[in-house]
């Protein structure tokens, strides 16, 4: 009898852990989705803006804090790292639990638009935050496919700029930042000695290698897309730009060959700030530079040098790059999540996180604060407005950055073991990663 | 036998019930079959009443997953479908078309992560092997400190993965990496200090970092067998004039088999299918000559947003897999019966 009695109770033990197994998922992350005071608390998802995941949560916290006692609506907030930050939302897309509120990076948000999962932010909407006027052209344009209502609000605006540090330069007899590539590469070579190099790359970071792609790419007047959205990585135009950018470390030897295996996003900026780099591509390294102890007036920032006017590039020299805000459309309070959304876009936030992060306002009533009249904001907000670009807005952008980020990663292998970097190599790897991209629709 | 005395002792009260008792008509019947049933259930159904939890879970855990994913590769599961499952268009086999199509890019691209993969397996598993039974036959006799080695020697098992592949990738980092200060600083075997991390010692890399890894393993397991070898057959053979290398060729080795057997096949199927190791090492874009066959099908499947192409090049490393270990089962079977 007692064993029978044990089989029962195995049975019965066996059941509720799958039943429990099974509903597991529905308490648990999705705070935002839960049925109780689900109007009065919302789930936000924040990108990595700071030096750390915990620097962040303190940042944003009285902030969170204020939009509670303004809205009586509490906002839990997880900084999501940026490694994980496409899967989580892939995951929450899938499974439509998840945050109600997420920062996503602008350069997926046509691919992410193309899941549906998000509220689009049609011109009610938009009017609901101050008008389309509001907001700086270039950063709203990269909010999703063109023609198509944005799939979020830009809240952070970045672009790329030459970074370059005022005390090498002066050794080296330069006074000034170069305007041209002819320049960059002749300053490059005068501060290459030693254990110093002229300029540092991320060479194993699928990210900056496409982002870097994109912009070399403009300026030999070439497009990742054609009109029809088709990939053409390997055109002419494409190949000879990332060519040019690879040439840095290939021909020139003004970039150290072991930039090649730096791929966390951190340690090209470590060697500027050491000064073990004099010149640096990059978005905003406020945070950095401050752990350093580097000042403002120890390093300058200039544009990237543009192409001659005459070779039929574009002048591009960044991309626009930001984070935008996008609210998933599973949410319980949706109005609340707008809420949420539009106290972020307010001119008060935009001062304080974007003042704290070293990014640009997206809405053009912050400016006012003399924080962004520092000459690094001035030349970074100079190149976000004229010259950057925004990455093409197709479903398969994602696809690009990663192929082609990683076909960029060999080559910069090949470049730093010595061998030689032509057209002919260039392309073969460019057509391969082209003809990986599995079209969407 | 408890189980089997209990049902024994009811059986006798229910099927014979004290003879003239008063007893409606048709109550009998009714009380037989009650009695019956939870006594045939319990005869029959009680072993697989107790491996049902098991079962469950099992099915919870591995069996739906598997076969949700085998179902996923007939399907074209990208970004515009995730939300919604059932709306993603069955696309057959043309998921499996295009992973097998050599001519293609893709196709081509998981052929050769495919070889590397294979070199890859041969040679960590061999060397893992034998640097496991190395270690332990040596090992097999007393002397001082031996525990304390085969407590060193187990540590890179105990380590987390996540730990111990990380302090590789600093070491094996190109100018500030401990491998180029000892290799080009110290022993000056090097001219130049190579990279480790990409291009084509990336593959040498990896490698060692699985050795390392996984030897330990070998070695635990090995150490076990030994443990079982009857310590007559090595006196008998001394008697007989064996030497060392006599009876680790004609006792240990022999003896050995059945836990080899097992072993070999266990590291070949963890170090084919690893993907910690180089994802940790390497990150999400693996060097083309390290682009190991899980990391390749994630890279595939999650960073394209194709999940049906992923999981169709999952099913087929499976079905790969699957058929390794059943050639591998009964090629070691027969040749066993044969011995």
């Amino acid at each position: 009898m007692r064993i029978a009695k044990f089989g029962y109770l195995a049975v019965a033990a066996t059941l509720l852990a799958a039943a429990s197994a099974c509903g597991g998922g529905d308490g648990g992350d999705g705070g935002g989705s839960t049925d109780a005071g689900a109007a009065k608390t919302l789930t936000y998802w924040a990108s990595n803006q700071g030096p750390s995941v915990e620097a962040d949560k303190q940042i944003l916290q009285p902030e969170l804090d204020k939009f509670e006692k303004q809205t009586g609506i509490k906002v839990n907030v997880e900084v999501v790292p940026w490694a994980d930050l496409l899967n989580r939302i892939l995951a929450a897309t899938t499974s439509g639990k998840g945050p109600d509120v997420v920062n996503i990076g602008n350069t997926w948000s046509a691919s992410l638009q193309a899941t549906g999962a998000f509220v689009p932010f049609d011109d009610t909407l938009l009017t609901g935050l101050g008008g389309k006027q509001r907001f700086l052209g270039p950063s709203l344009a990269a909010t999703g496919a063109a023609g198509k209502p944005p799939v979020g609000v830009p809240i952070y605006g970045m672009t790329y700029g030459l970074f370059y540090n005022k005390k090498l330069f002066k050794e080296a007899g330069i006074d000034q930042p170069p305007a041209t590539w002819d320049e960059l590469i002749a300053d490059g070579k005068k501060l290459t000695k030693g254990k110093q190099w002229g300029l540092a790359v991320e060479g194993a970071s699928v990210s900056e290698n496409s982002h870097h792609a994109f912009i070399f790419s403009q300026q030999h007047g070439g497009e990742l897309f054609d009109a029809g959205g088709k990939p053409q990585f390997d055109s002419a135009q494409n190949v000879a730009g990332i060519k040019q950018y690879l040439d840095l470390m290939a021909v020139h030897k003004i970039v150290n060959p072991s930039n090649a295996e730096y791929g966390n996003g951190t340690e090209a900026v470590q060697d500027f700030v050491n000064g073990k780099a004099a010149m640096l591509m990059w978005q905003s390294i406020a945070s950095n530079i401050k752990a350093s102890g580097m000042t403002e007036d120890e390093y300058g920032l200039a544009p990237i040098p543009l192409p001659d006017a005459s070779s039929g590039g574009k002048q591009v020299n960044g991309m626009v790059a930001g984070i935008n805000m996008s609210v998933f459309n599973y949410t319980k309070n949706k109005d609340g999540a707008l809420k949420f959304v539009k106290f972020m876009t307010s001119p008060e936030e935009q001062k304080t996180l974007n003042k704290t992060y070293g990014s640009l306002p997206t809405v053009t009533d912050a400016y006012d604060d003399p924080a962004f009249q520092t000459p690094t904001i001035k030349a970074f907000q100079q190149i976000l407005a004229s010259t950057a670009a925004p990455l093409p807005q197709v479903p398969e952008e994602s696809q690009f950055e990663t192929l082609v980020g990683t076909a960029m990663n060999q080559l910069w292998a090949d470049a730093a073991s010595g061998k030689p970097i032509t057209d002919e190599s260039v392309k073969a790897k460019l057509t391969q990663a082209n003809q990986q991209v599995q079209p969407g629709s | 036998m408890v189980a089997r005395t209990t049902p024994h002792h009811d059986e006798r009260r229910g099927a014979a019930p004290p003879e003239g008792g008063p007893r409606p008509p048709g109550a009998g019947l009714t009380s037989r079959v009650a009695a019956r049933l939870p006594l045939r259930l319990r005869r029959l159904g009680l072993p697989y009443l107790l491996i049902l939890p098991a079962i469950l879970l099992e099915l919870l855990i591995h069996v739906i997953p598997m076969l949700v994913g085998a179902g996923m590769s007939f399907l074209r599961l990208t970004q515009f479908f995730i939300r919604n499952w059932s709306a993603a268009p069955f696309v057959g086999l043309s998921n499996y078309q295009v992973a097998v199509d050599i001519d293609s890019a893709v196709g081509a691209a998981l052929l050769h992560s495919f070889i590397v993969t294979v070199c890859f397996t041969a040679l960590a598993v061999g060397l893992s092997w034998l640097f496991g039974t190395a270690a332990a036959v040596l090992m097999q006799g007393s002397f001082r400190g031996r525990g304390l080695l085969r407590t060193l020697f187990l540590v890179p098992y105990a380590l987390p993965v996540y730990a111990g592949v990380i302090t590789w990738s600093f070491m094996f980092q190109r100018d500030t990496g401990l491998v180029n200060h000892v290799l080009v600083d110290q022993l000056h075997l090097l001219g130049e200090r190579p990279f480790w991390l990409i291009g084509g010692n990336s593959f040498a890399a990896v490698v060692v970092v699985c050795v390392w890894r996984s030897w330990p393993f070998a070695f635990l397991i090995l150490m076990a067998g030994l443990q079982n070898i009857d310590k007559d057959l090595y006196e008998a053979s001394a008697i007989d004039g064996a030497g060392w290398w006599r009876q680790l060729r004609s006792i240990t080795m022999p003896m050995l088999r059945p836990v080899n057997q097992v072993l070999v096949l266990v590291l070949f199927l963890w170090t084919f299918n690893d993907f910690n190791t180089p994802y940790v090492l390497f990150g999400k874009a693996a060097p083309q000559q390290a682009d190991l066959i899980s990391v390749h099908i994630y890279q595939s499947s999650f960073i394209t947003w194709n999940f049906g192409s992923g999981s169709a090049m999952s099913v087929l490393l499976l079905l790969f897999l699957l058929l390794v270990t059943a050639v591998y089962l009964v090629t070691t079977s027969r040749r066993k019966s044969n011995a």
